[in-house]
């Protein structure tokens, strides 16, 4: 795929996203002429581009549904829902149909091509009867008038210059200025804008729902005339619009300043302020036609294109008695300001993701190397040398979260992705479902985003279908009929965490238990906590709708949202309040990559504990080494010993360790021999014959060129609580009468 | 200090969207806060949407407050206003100060 149809596909996957929620929204705000317009635009932008590109079965497909909407803003048919289902399909298409050509094949396979025909047909046959031909549709196709170029000199300029005066009752009309002139931004570059505000007449009179303003715009673009001045079709009636296209000569300018309502002399100001870049070019024209042959003339030289032609455009202006020569030096000043701001605009570029993956891969090494070099340095002695490698490896980490950080992407983009699902599932089961979205600006890592996708929609699949009750029932129990679906995100303590709650029943604790003990997940009798038993609906097979739906039910669902969280080394916690609603919180790391690392010693071998899990670290006494908890003041640590969770030969020493650890608000003590202290760690991942040790998250490589594996924190204290569970379930048993610790 | 106190009047936080539908009653509300001070801060952090018909108002306010020798500040700005007044080109002949956001990388 060339590199201009790759542009292509992700700017119509944008565009298509775009198009979707104003979909959404139409349904919630039906009649909002802005965004109808909005939605015009997008298939408008989309067919455009197919076209650019010459992939005709998308124009051809967006052809049609642009028709359809083009007489919804005409008012010619109206908007229902049946109408936004069937253009949520189109879109959906349109989607597909980027899948083809992305994937690189020649047109559409049958299927997609069938489902293309028969949405094709009920557009035709519902919406757009017969008389197709008569009002083929788009904008009225504006004749552009001929453009004369009659002698003179032309500039070299790229940029038209559009002037235009906003009728009083555009806004009242519901259109606002500011659409058109972001949509004339899709079909090109703004290059300067100036509003001009001087019609505004004194506050009384002021009308605050007419329009006063009027733009002179320097526009960079390769569509023609009549695309500009399609931009403005819809307010064309309303509207005073003057484009000059590029080449044009200043006398073109001249005339423009005499045809316009403002006083010349500051349009003349104006003009210099809008063009720069043309200005100074047309200068050059206008030195050539107002001097013999100019030596003088600012040619390549940069220096002198900053100067001269501002001199010169303000001696030209002048002679016209256009412009007063201390306007120009303002105008000049405040180029400079414009021109500033705009290179700070510049600040997005679209990198492609494996060049990216390969930087992080760099960095790892580099983070690896880094480590080496400070062992020797450290060993080495040379005071010198151990502080320019503590300098550098304290630049190193500083690259390391930089790169990072180049990876990390809001997930505000995978939550509002949920507005459809949550739209058409609501529908499906009929609901009333409000999805409510809150810390979408949280950044985590973009491979994580493309992971987190599937377990969220279980998960809010779920709780539409099990969590919300259906309308009436709600109402029956006192709340409102409408059932609010929360996603939200956050940063907390070196993860981030995620959370999909709703305010419907809440799991049934005496359900969940039952079907347990049916399955033999917990014995009849066992004392569980709340947490204990809503945690089982983890479990592979486990399901308590009464009703599969084909939305959930199925039981396939739960385990595989742990388990897919879990691959991500994150953790998924649920909280549950009968009548009031459950929340599932998904805690997962912000990087799969690299991570502080808290490095211990077990005989000969290093293991790295995650540094954000390490609470602290004491010293074992002696007479608590037989017993597999500690007291840590007054608090109950259970212990694991790694030593004979591993199975290693060799004695422990005298003194062991143990390195308080918590996961998830629960403690546990890790028994080691050394502390060696923190180490910045690269995850290698395990190989996949690897996969089902429990307690090891991964491997890395020390500085030495030894391996260490990183151990994992949350199945080792994981198995810390069950064993303890275990014991004092035994305890409990054993002693009815005693209360649990 | 206590004389700067007087003037000043506390900032008039807008909360509602500034759009065409409420325009009219923004009009009066910001004119009539002019009125009463000579030094006007107007805190537009939480409008969370204007469209031209809300900048217009802002746009007179300040030529309001000149013409009469007053001051008209916008002391917070939401991203929405900022947008705006980088779209129109306006943020520099307003001259307010406009915050960065940090984290806009």
């Amino acid at each position: 795929m060339d590199e201009i149809t790759s542009v292509f596909v992700t700017e119509s996957r944008e565009q298509l996203a775009a198009l979707e929620a104003a979909l959404l929204e139409l349904e919630n705000q039906p009649g909002d002429d802005d965004t109808l317009n909005a939605i015009f635009r997008s298939a408008h932008t989309i067919k455009g581009g197919a076209g650019v590109i010459e992939c005709g079965y998308i124009v051809a497909f967006t052809h049609v549904v642009e028709n359809l909407l083009d007489k919804l803003r005409n008012a010619e048919i109206t908007l229902d829902s049946d109408l936004i289902a069937l253009l949520l399909a189109c879109s959906d298409h349109i989607g597909n149909l980027l899948g083809v050509l992305e994937a690189g094949a020649p047109g559409p396979g049958e299927d997609l091509a069938a489902e293309g025909e028969a949405l094709l047909a009920r557009l035709q046959r519902d919406w757009l009867s017969g008389e197709k031909a008569a009002s083929r549709s788009g904008p009225p196709a504006a004749v552009p008038p001929p453009i004369h170029s009659s002698g003179g000199s032309a500039v070299e300029t790229d940029c038209w210059h559009i002037s235009l005066r906003f009728g009083a009752d555009v806004l009242r009309n519901g259109m606002d200025p500011l659409s058109f002139l972001r949509y004339l931004g899709t079909i090109g570059r703004i290059e300067r804008l100036e509003t001009l505000t001087d019609t505004l007449p004194e506050a009384a009179q002021m009308d605050p729902e007419s329009c006063y303003l009027g733009f002179e715009i320097s526009f960079s673009s390769n569509a023609d005339k009549a695309a500009i001045e399609r931009v403005f079709d819809f307010v064309r009636d309303d509207c005073a619009l003057q484009i000059l296209p590029p080449h044009s000569r200043l006398a073109d300018y001249v005339a423009l300043i005499n045809s316009l309502p403002e006083d010349s002399m500051r349009l003349g100001e104006i003009l210099v302020r809008v063009g720069a870049l043309t200005q100074a070019e047309l200068d050059e024209g206008l030195a050539a036609q107002h001097r013999p042959p100019a030596a003088d003339a600012p040619s390549a030289e940069a220096e002198a294109e900053a100067e001269a032609p501002h001199t010169q455009i303000g001696e030209i202006l002048v002679e016209h008695k256009v412009v007063q020569p201390e306007l120009v030096e303002a105008a000049v000043a405040r180029q400079k300001q414009v021109t500033e701001k705009k290179s700070a605009e510049a600040r997005l570029i679209r990198i492609q993701a494996d060049k990216l993956d390969r930087l992080i891969d760099l960095v790892g090494e580099l983070v690896i190397a880094g480590a080496s070099v400070s062992l020797l340095a450290g060993k080495s002695g040379s005071s010198e040398l151990i502080e320019a490698a503590s300098l550098s490896s304290r630049l190193v980490e500083g690259i390391r979260d930089a790169a990072l950080q180049l990876r990390m992407v809001q997930i505000g983009e995978t939550f509002n992705r949920f507005n459809r699902v949550v739209r058409d599932t609501s529908r499906e089961l009929g609901k009333d479902i409000e999805l409510v979205i809150a810390g979408g600006e949280t950044e985590l890592d973009k491979s994580m985003v493309e992971k987190i996708g599937d377990p969220l929609m279980h998960l809010v699949r779920n709780a539409m279908d099990h969590g919300l009750e259906q309308p009436a029932v709600r109402e029956a129990s006192g709340k409102p009929a409408r059932g609010r679906l929360e996603l939200n995100a956050f940063h907390d303590s070196g993860s981030i965490v995620i959370e999909v709650a709703d305010d419907g029943a809440g799991l049934n604790r005496e359900r969940i238990l039952a079907k347990a003990v049916e399955r033999g997940l917990a014995q009849p009798g066992q004392t569980l906590s709340d947490a204990e038993v809503y945690n089982l609906i983890f479990e592979p097979g486990f399901s308590t709708a009464e009703q599969v739906t084909n939305i959930s039910g199925r039981g396939v669902g739960m385990d595989v949202v742990r388990r897919n969280i879990q691959g991500l080394r994150g953790s998924v916690e649920v909280s549950s309040t009968p009548g009031q609603g459950s929340r599932f919180a998904i805690r997962l790391p912000l990087t799969l990559a690299i991570i502080d690392g808290f490095l211990v010693g077990i005989g000969d071998a290093a293991y790295v504990i995650p540094l954000d899990s390490v609470v602290e670290c004491v010293e074992l006494a002696e007479e608590g080494s037989g017993r597999d908890y500690v007291n840590l003041r007054g608090e109950v640590l259970p212990l694991v010993r790694l030593r004979q969770l591993f199975a290693m030969e060799g004695e422990a020493p005298a003194r062991q360790n143990v390195v308080v650890v918590q996961y998830a608000g629960t403690k546990s003590g890790i028994v080691v021999d050394q502390l060696m202290g923190e180490f910045q760690t690269v995850i290698k991942p395990l190989g996949s014959i690897f996969r089902n040790i429990r307690g090891i998250g991964g491997s890395t490589i020390l500085g030495s060129g030894e391996v260490a594996l990183i151990l994992d924190v949350q199945a080792l204290v994981q198995r810390c609580a069950n064993t303890e569970e275990q014991r004092t379930g035994a305890a409990a048993r054993a002693l009815p009468a005693t209360a649990r610790a | 200090m206590a004389t700067r106190k007087k003037k000043t009047a506390p900032a008039l936080v807008i909360a509602e969207d500034m759009t065409i539908y409420n325009a009219a009653s923004h009009k009066q509300r910001l004119l009539d806060a002019l009125q009463a001070t000579e030094r006007l801060e107007i805190d537009l952090s939480a409008v969370s949407e204007i469209d031209t018909a809300g900048f217009q108002l802002l746009v007179l306010l300040k030529r309001e407050a000149r013409r009469l020798g007053k001051e008209a500040q916008i002391v917070a700005h939401s991203e929405a206003v900022r947008d705006l007044l980088d779209f129109y080109n306006m943020a520099a002949a307003f001259g307010d100060p406009l915050l960065i956001p940090a984290a806009k990388a």
